[in-house]
């Protein structure tokens, strides 16, 4: 964990760093085969692990399959307490998914979100808000099926873009 | 097979054209509501021409060139991507992916690939990597 502390007027508060490490509340999503139908048509993706039945039984897998990610649907709750957000717009800056398992149809995946570490920098747009935070996937038989460790930027003042704090 | 894979070979191009309406059906299925993907008002007056493509939806076309070649048997195990320029509806996406290593480790058949977005000007938007397992004939 490293914090940047660029200025005495550094956006990362206490309260802030304060969420490093904490967890958010745990959802759990049932994962329907509609679901992954969907999420599989909306990328474009044709591959019949995601869609055809006999196909993905008959195959390595043994049944139906959700898209690498797909993670992205299942969305993991807020904290525990509200995060203070310090900035109206947001960018994403990237992912590193960790595959264990596949999601499969019928899995019932719990989803756990927890900031890694938070820095500042300080550019054109000036100054932004690194977030990196780390989202577990986890069975229904308690296996850690995956992690996505994602990159948010946030920066700029006024009214906030929906779905900052989201993410 | 792993056996048919060598440093220096260049995956299958993935050719996508994304327009307006895979954008929002992509908001929909993700539940990514962010604005500036869908309200061109929005991505206006952030000083964009167009509205712009998610890069998550990227990623996943990128997770569609990789799971696309290693196929059924093949198994995805990191996919790392970086969003380092935006990407518009209306533009050709060209995903593209070389193999960079390739190693047997406790028996099983690791394969390396940069994989990247590019643009229509040939730019690489959206960089990454993939780490895959193959089967071996051994």
């Amino acid at each position: 964990m490293t914090i940047s502390v660029s200025s005495d007027d550094t956006v990362i508060s206490e309260e802030l760093r304060s969420f490093i490490d904490l967890e958010s509340n745990a959802v759990t999503y049932d994962i329907e085969r509609h679901a992954i139908e969907r999420f599989a048509c909306a990328i474009g993706d044709p591959n019949p692990l995601y869609t055809n039945r006999e196909f993905a039984e008959s195959s390595s897998y043994g049944g139906l399959i959700a898209p690498p990610t797909f993670f992205r649907s299942l969305l993991p709750r807020d904290y525990p307490v509200p995060y203070p957000e310090p900035f109206a717009h947001i960018l994403d800056g990237g992912s590193k998914y960790r595959y264990n398992e596949p999601v499969r149809v019928g899995d019932q995946i719990t989803v756990v979100r927890k900031i890694t570490d938070l820095f500042e920098k300080h550019g054109r747009m000036g100054a932004m808000l690194f977030k990196i935070s780390e989202i577990s996937y986890t069975n229904q038989e308690g296996r850690l099926i995956g992690t996505q460790t994602t990159t948010t930027i946030t920066y700029g003042t006024g009214e906030k873009d929906s779905g900052v704090g989201d993410h | 097979m792993f056996e048919d894979v060598s440093v220096g070979d260049e995956l299958p191009e993935l050719v996508k054209h994304p327009d307006n309406r895979q954008l929002v059906m992509y908001a929909g299925a993700s539940q990514d509501f962010v604005a500036i993907h869908y309200d061109l008002n929005v991505a206006k007056e952030a000083g964009h021409p167009n509205v712009i493509i998610h890069g998550a939806l990227k990623s996943a076309w990128l997770g569609e060139l990789v799971t696309g070649w290693i196929g059924s048997e093949g198994r995805l195990l990191e996919l790392d991507v970086s969003y380092r320029a935006i990407d518009f509806p209306g533009d050709t996406a060209t995903c593209v992916g070389k193999i960079i290593d390739a190693r047997i480790e406790d028996g099983v058949g690791l394969v390396e690939i940069e994989i990247g977005l590019r643009n229509p000007e040939g730019a690489i938007s959206t960089p990454g990597r993939a780490l895959v397992s193959l089967p071996t004939r051994s």
